[in-house]
């Protein structure tokens, strides 16, 4: 065998080495938490409340508190993140503003979360205690409103930048306003990347442990209002885990963690598709 | 044709227009007559494009641009201070270089210039529709289809859909950028009779890069070269005796 193609042998099994080592770990974990965890599963367990700290009963708190904080928090962030995209795509030009704007989304986005929960914390949950309720699912948005804001922004500044000018030029050449282009051409042709960006920051939040341990409280009650304390099931998970040691209840939770991330992405293609062949 | 003088409808004088520190066109004073074609022929980049995207004041999109000089339409300077843009642009259409129908459907792509002006009646949105597709010589081909989307339409459907768009705001001027720079040659004949057709009530400016077509379709031509304006004339006589050595050297296919 020529060298050459030694060479090639050796690149393709090394290649191939590294993908296999990805994709086994990947179904070695989903195997074991979905082995472990499924037959947690019940109606009993997803319907009740936990007893004894979460080393027993069900999760049913952590499941409605996931709901609202994501609920709570795209609710806020939408509109902002997907405002400022608008504004700085469709009516900011190319300068030292936009530059600025865009530095401080970036570094934002790469700050760890446990910084945002100290923010959170000493911010919503402290110092605006009489408004947000201290510890609560409203603290906890609102810290996660600023986690997810620099995804929804660059996301949704990438859709608009997709918008060809083209028909940014034939709206406005008909004696159209910016904004009526922007509503009825714009908007909903980035629709569909828009709407993958917010998915993507509700995989965030829900993924989301260290910001939400300091700024939720970790209440197992259940939550009435905004104001009151909560945990989301990645933060019961840990919470169980450590404070239990009743691995069972939080491969349990863990496994509808999964199942619950599963379905919001498939939910997410779906629509996406949908929603890229009607528009094109 | 007819040689009667039309009086003049859009009159520049002295134009000149840059992008940033590079000047573009130089001192253009040209005036184009109502309900005629005029031709603006040149070698690429020659400035015919951005000449004519100053008149619809499309340019104002691009950043750090200046216009020197002076556009009148109607005998209004449409760079004054107290000129609506908007308004300006419903007055002026613009039918681009490609195709640029809206994802929507046939009848949507039509009705959005009326209905960004504020018509909300249905029967309304229809007449308008369907006169404006009748202008654009479409109708008959889609009546019978007016949800389906406009991009499903053929590259020449869809820009006779554009131009269908344009007369739906009913304006006096339509640009044209190289309307059939895109097309097949029985698609480009299409837009060429209908632009025979739009003559009567309407006066177009079209770009174009094809002298013959210059010369089917046009009353007067200008000849652009590096932004500034060589020749003006009737269409026939700038074709057939050109008073400019350049102009004949980029006619008879010399350069360009």
């Amino acid at each position: 065998m020529s060298k050459v193609k030694r060479n090639q042998w050796i690149a393709f099994g090394l290649l191939s080495l590294a993908t296999a080592f990805t994709i086994v770990i990947l179904l070695a974990i989903l195997f074991y938490v979905m082995s472990q965890g499924l037959e947690m599963i019940s109606w009993e367990f997803l319907t009740e409340n936990p007893r004894n700290m979460g080393a027993e009963g069900g999760i049913y708190p952590a499941i409605l508190g996931t709901i609202y904080l994501v609920g709570m928090t795209l609710l806020i962030a939408t509109p902002i993140g997907v405002g400022t995209a608008i504004y700085l795509n469709e009516y900011t030009r190319e300068g030292p503003f936009k530059r600025t704007i865009r530095f401080t989304t970036e570094a934002l986005a790469g700050i760890p979360s446990i910084v945002f929960g100290l923010f959170g914390f000493v911010f919503f949950v402290i110092l605006l205690e009489p408004y947000t309720g201290g510890w609560s699912i409203l603290s906890g948005s609102l810290t996660g409103v600023i986690m997810i804001l620099p995804v929804i922004i660059r996301a949704s500044e990438e859709a608009l930048r997709n918008v060809p000018n083209a028909l940014r030029e034939g709206s406005l050449a008909l004696g159209t306003t910016r904004w009526y282009t922007i509503k009825k051409t714009v908007l909903p042709v980035a629709f569909p990347g828009i709407l993958s960006s917010i998915i993507l920051s509700i995989g965030r939040v829900v993924g989301e442990t260290a910001a939400f341990l300091l700024t939720l409280g970790g209440s197992l009650l259940l939550p009435r209002t905004i104001f009151d304390g909560s945990r989301t099931l990645s933060l019961h998970l840990y919470m169980v885990a450590m404070e239990t040691g009743n691995m069972d209840m939080a491969l349990g939770t863990g496994a509808v963690l999964i199942i619950l991330v599963l379905i919001i992405n498939f939910t997410a293609g779906f629509l996406f598709k949908r929603l890229v062949k009607r528009f094109s | 044709m007819d040689k009667q003088i039309n009086k003049t409808k859009i009159a520049v004088n002295q134009l000149s227009f840059f992008y940033g520190e590079k000047q573009a066109l130089h001192e253009i004073s040209i005036d184009i007559p109502e309900r005629e074609v005029f031709a603006l022929i040149g070698p690429s980049g020659c400035g015919k494009s951005t000449f004519l995207r100053t008149l619809n004041r499309l340019n104002d999109l691009i950043h750090k641009t200046k216009v020197i000089g002076t556009i009148e339409i109607d005998g209004q300077d449409i760079y004054n201070s107290d000129i609506d843009v908007v308004q300006l642009r419903t007055a002026v259409g613009m039918v681009f270089q490609k195709p640029n129908p809206f994802p929507s459907s046939i009848f949507d792509n039509v009705a959005y210039g009326p209905r960004a002006h504020g018509i909300k009646d249905k029967k309304e949105l229809n007449k308008i529709v369907e006169k404006s597709l009748r202008q654009a010589a479409l109708w008959d081909e889609v009546k019978d289809r007016l949800n389906e989307p406009g991009t499903s339409l053929s590259g020449g459907q869809q820009q006779r859909l554009c131009i269908a768009r344009v007369m739906a705001v009913e304006p006096g001027i339509i640009l044209m950028d190289e309307p059939t720079s895109a097309l097949d040659p029985l698609a480009t004949t299409k837009i060429e009779d209908l632009i025979n057709e739009l003559r009567k009530n309407y006066t177009i400016v079209i770009v174009t890069h094809n002298m013959e077509q210059a010369a089917r379709v046009s009353d007067k031509t200008a000849f652009f070269l590096d932004g500034e304006v060589v020749e003006v004339g009737p269409t026939d006589e700038l074709f057939t005796n050109p008073e400019k050595q350049e102009t004949e050297d980029y006619i008879t296919g010399k350069f360009g």
